[in-house]
């Protein structure tokens, strides 16, 4: 990409002005270098309009939700079904009591596995469950647990050299037998933007529910879950602006309706006997304790901060950062990036190695110069293993990111090559 | 550059040309250890003769931290006995825990000194501990007692 194509490609898009909202991006580390900050895959950085909305939720309104009748029990429980709304109308749910708040994709992701196990739609021996070799470990491990306890066979996608998925064999790895499939809509490792919705109606021949982790896919992205035709789409509030601890299911509600509860507990009862209970209706079925309230207020804020930049420009400004990042990584010698070269269905993840340096020292030798990113297997280390190393350096991006920062980044690699060359 | 205190010459040096490097027979025992964080890993062989370390043989995968920390462990410890090997062990372990703060012995610790540095960045540690916790398990396997050395144990925390 030319200078003036980047110029074109970012432009109605003041990135100077973002980067204003975030006040951490101001700092400066390691003795005053200022932080470059390309790890956002991992977790992104807060504006302050989602710092002062968690503020403002326990300095004026803290309560418990749906219990206390008090004045701010009220306002509690009201912010709280607020933010609910907003992340339903964000992803496109079709109401309300189909966005379930867990503590992260990870805990989402576990539900599903686990409701799954039991009940008229539990898997059993003979059955077959599908993922790809690209999943993050909380997409591969639930599922694996699940397979372990039902005595169902895990299978899964390849990928190919160039960090596509290799669905060449899809008629005989999603078959009769198949009963769920479960795949990244963004490779966190590979930047890999995955065919969800070709997939989605393949396992729907065969009656196969399917499950999608959209932790990378939904900061990035628009995302409409219901026109993917997928069952399930879980993702991460910390990603996405928020804070942690507060993560989404988006299920289908005929389906969640149908299936077994998760964890059992105060909030996901209807009646409670020494007996037996009945439970609540969606979406408290399947939120049982006191929830991450002031957390989920707060993801309802960086739902307000990304729809008003609008999700279409930033994902064309991470469309246009991963062009330049791409184009000036694979002009560095010695440089071997894994996952598809060109930016076309790709998102703004880019892993690496570096000649023969380790990761961890690429990493130390960047973090010197006030460049953060990450080393190691990205909790990805099938895929690691895929293109045959152990680790890999990873910079990731979102919509504070500039040029700059990339040119920060490749003067860095310089040096490390320097360094241990 | 601050960095320079990490990376010091000594420790680039082992890195490059590590001394004691590949798996050798005769042994007495041989483990296994990863960081499951990164995926360094390292197969670790010791010989005993009596209490005295003979041979300690390797082969690993990894940073230059822990690279050059297996090549500086093996020529700390080859030839000594099992005590000084371990009260080596302690005094590392010390000085990883130190937060930079350490005054290693040199008498001690000879070219091991130089991962003072490390110290002052959490996430190096367990880089420059691998190996020395493989040699501790390993020698606890070949004196076929792991009790008896429980006065070298770790504390929590710093071995993961």
């Amino acid at each position: 990409m030319s200078e003036a194509a980047l110029h074109d490609a970012l432009e109605g898009f003041d990135v100077e002005a973002v980067r204003k909202d975030f006040p951490i991006l101001q700092r400066t580390v390691r003795g005053g270098v200022p932080l470059v900050y390309l790890d956002s895959a991992n977790t992104s950085q807060k504006p302050q309009q989602v710092l002062d909305v968690l503020t403002d939720f326990y300095e004026q309104h803290n309560a418990n939700i749906h219990r206390a009748t008090h004045a701010l029990g009220e306002e509690a429980t009201e912010a709280y079904e607020d933010a609910r709304s907003k992340v339903a109308a964000f992803v496109g749910a079709g109401s309300t009591d189909e966005i379930v708040f867990t503590k992260n994709s990870s805990e989402a992701l576990n539900l599903v596995a686990n409701v799954l196990a039991w009940g008229a739609r539990g898997l059993k021996a003979g059955d077959e469950v599908v993922i790809t070799e690209m999943e993050h470990h909380s997409n591969i491990v639930p599922w694996q647990l699940l397979c372990e306890r039902t005595g169902a066979t895990l299978r899964w996608f390849g990928v190919t050299d160039d960090g596509r998925l290799d669905l060449s064999n899809i008629d005989e790895v999603i078959n009769p037998r198949t009963k769920v499939v479960s795949l990244a809509h963004v490779s966190n490792v590979l930047g890999t933007v995955n065919p969800v919705a070709q997939i989605a109606v393949r396992a729907h021949e065969f009656g196969a529910l399917v499950a999608v982790d959209g932790s990378q896919s939904v900061p990035q992205l628009p995302v409409d879950v219901r026109a993917l035709g997928v069952d399930f789409y879980a993702f991460t509030g910390h990603k996405m602006c928020g804070p942690t601890g507060i993560g989404v299911l988006w299920g289908r509600r005929d389906l969640l309706d149908e299936l077994p509860p998760f964890l059992g507990g105060g909030e996901m009862i209807e009646i409670v006997t020494m007996q037996k209970s009945t439970y609540a209706s969606l979406p408290h079925k399947y939120e049982a304790g006191t929830p991450p309230i002031a957390e989920a207020v707060a993801l309802g804020a960086a739902v307000d901060y990304l729809s008003a930049i609008g999700m279409p420009a930033i994902a064309a400004h991470e469309q246009a950062i991963t062009a330049y990042a791409l184009e000036r990584l694979n002009a560095v010698d010695g440089l071997r990036i894994l996952g598809p070269a060109e930016p076309v269905d790709r998102g703004g993840a880019i892993s690496f190695t570096l000649a023969d340096v380790h990761p961890h020292d690429v990493a130390q030798i960047l973090d010197g110069r006030g460049v953060a990113v990450r080393a190691g297997h990205h909790c990805g280390r099938p895929i690691h293993q895929r293109f045959g190393v152990s680790a890999s350096t990873r910079a990731s991006f979102y919509l504070y990111t500039t040029p700059a920062e990339i040119d920060a980044l490749i003067d860095a690699l310089d040096e490390a090559k320097g360094f241990f060359g | 550059m601050q960095l320079e205190s990490m990376y010091q010459e000594i420790i680039l040096d082992h890195y490059r040309h590590p001394h004691h490097k590949g798996l050798r027979e005769p042994f007495d025992a041989e483990v296994h250890h990863v960081n499951p964080t990164c995926g360094d890993e390292i197969t670790l062989r010791v010989k005993l003769e009596g209490n005295k370390v003979v041979d300690i043989s390797y082969d690993s995968a990894g940073c230059s931290i822990s690279q050059a920390s297996a090549s500086v462990l093996s020529d700390l410890v080859i030839g000594r006995e099992v005590g000084a090997g371990l009260a080596a062990h302690q005094e590392f372990v010390a000085l990883m825990q130190s937060k930079g703060q350490g005054e290693p012995d040199e008498d001690v610790l000879e070219d091991a000194v130089a991962f003072a540095g490390v110290s002052k960045y959490p996430a190096r540690v367990k880089c420059a501990l691998l190996s020395w916790m493989a040699w501790k398990d390993a020698t606890a396997q070949a004196l076929g007692a792991p009790a008896s050395l429980d006065d070298a144990t770790i504390p929590e925390g710093s071995s993961q």
